[in-house]
């Protein structure tokens, strides 16, 4: 790994001011430590976000609940539980003990790994990402694989989600790094339903539109029988071809449904 | 480098750190405890488990730095204060939960974190919780074994 300087601020205006030309945030590390490992990033710096009181944490607030940038996933999987079940259990499933307690929110909304389960409860949910600058809303913020609205320097401090009537997450398991070979997360709110599929395009998470309209008007696993999603843009890899994943899409989307309720 | 402190197994050390320097280095090189090991050191296998402030984390995948003033827990810490096998670490002994002994500090670390999130975890609780530490010599079921009897459960034989 290439060195650089590891600055620990105390607050989020520090950590703000500490992201300077080639500064970058260094949440819990699960994915960036590899990464530099691999010498496929080489910052100058790296502004920890893990010892900024401000950042941690789950409430309520906003009509839905809030939750700190700098979270670990363990921390939401057990106190989103009470107000959110369906995002708990996704939290509760990211990884391993050991990559929960240290992974944050923050860190994998940031990233927008296109494999990752976070993305998909953002998107699914219709969350709005708050950063220090400003609040962007999911569908507008993921933008392609590894790509978000994000400005360089810009830290996510929150994700605000609204709670739906129901909802469910349903991963199919890459069982070697138990990222999602394909993972569906379908929300059922008063004013219509929304699906958010990860880990399969190569544009990273997406809403499967036809999906929803089917679901809005009958939420049965019924509704999508005869729904398919193209295979062009899914990813294909040595654990599962584009076709597989594709029709991975509409299988996770069914269950999700079923285990929503 | 830059002399960076933490609490590791009750006691207040130091040893020098660059930015980079991982958690797992810190203990290892810093401060000569290679009972903390270092498998894949891609955070897969596990072996390299200690606890931070209580959780178990990966110390491969953590900077020393970003856990300076922590209280850290390596392997070197859990035998009781005479110097005997904790429960735990008999527990392994008489069930044969350890064959070439590699993954067992990373496993014992991890063990004991469940372990005091949950008193009397199932068998499927166990697993689950220990599925980000790898055995390669593939002795699971006697881990598991190992980790029932120290919560005073046994595991039906196979």
């Amino acid at each position: 790994m290439y060195n650089f300087d590891l600055i620990k601020p105390k607050t989020l205006a520090d950590a703000v001011a500490a992201m300077g030309d080639g500064a970058q945030a260094l949440s819990g590390g699960q994915t960036l430590l590899p990464t530099m490992k691999q010498r496929l990033a080489d910052p100058g710096t790296l502004v920890s976000l893990t010892g900024i009181p401000e950042l941690q944490g789950v409430c309520q607030g906003d009509g839905g609940i809030i939750i700190g940038g700098a979270t670990p996933h363990a921390v939401v999987a057990k106190e989103a539980l009470k107000y959110y079940p369906a995002l708990a259990a996704l939290a509760g499933q990211i990884g391993d003990p050991a990559v929960r307690n240290r992974g944050t929110i923050g860190g994998s909304i940031a990233n927008n790994d296109p494999s990752a389960c976070y993305p998909a409860a953002a998107l699914g949910s219709g969350a709005i990402i708050q950063t220090n600058a400003r609040e962007i809303a999911a569908d507008d913020y993921f933008l392609g694989m590894f790509e978000t609205a994000l400005d360089d320097g810009e830290i996510v401090t929150a994700v605000k989600f609204p709670v739906p009537q129901v909802a469910a997450y349903i991963k199919f398991v890459q069982p070697a790094s138990r990222f999602a070979l394909v993972g569906v997360f379908v929300a059922k709110f008063a004013d219509g339903v929304r699906v958010a599929i990860t880990g399969a395009s190569n544009n990273g998470v997406f809403r499967w539109s036809e999906a929803e309209a089917a679901l809005s008007a009958n939420f049965t696993p019924d509704a999508i029988a005869g729904l398919t999603l193209p295979a062009d843009d899914m990813i294909a890899d040595l654990h599962g071809s584009a076709d597989y994943r594709a029709h991975l899409c509409g299988v996770m989307t069914k269950r999700a449904v079923i285990a929503a309720g | 480098m830059t002399k960076t402190t933490m609490t590791v197994n009750g006691k207040p050390v130091a040893a020098e750190t660059e930015g980079r320097t991982l958690l797992s280095a810190y203990l290892r090189e810093g401060l000569g405890l290679t009972g903390t090991h270092i498998g894949c050191d891609t955070s897969q296998c596990g072996a390299c488990v200690v606890h931070v402030d209580g959780k178990a984390v990966k110390s491969c995948s953590v900077f020393a730095q970003d856990v300076e003033g922590a209280d850290v827990k390596t392997i070197e810490g859990m035998a009781n204060p005479d110097g005997s096998l904790s429960v735990i670490q008999q527990a392994f002994q008489d069930n044969h939960g350890l064959q070439c002994g590699f993954c067992t500090p990373g496993m014992v670390m991890s063990s004991a974190a469940l372990l005091a999130e949950n008193a009397n975890p199932t068998e499927t609780e166990v697993r689950h919780y220990l599925e980000g530490n790898i055995c390669r010599c593939t002795g699971y079921h006697n881990i598991v074994k190992a980790v029932m009897a120290t919560s005073g459960q046994t595991v039906p034989a196979e």
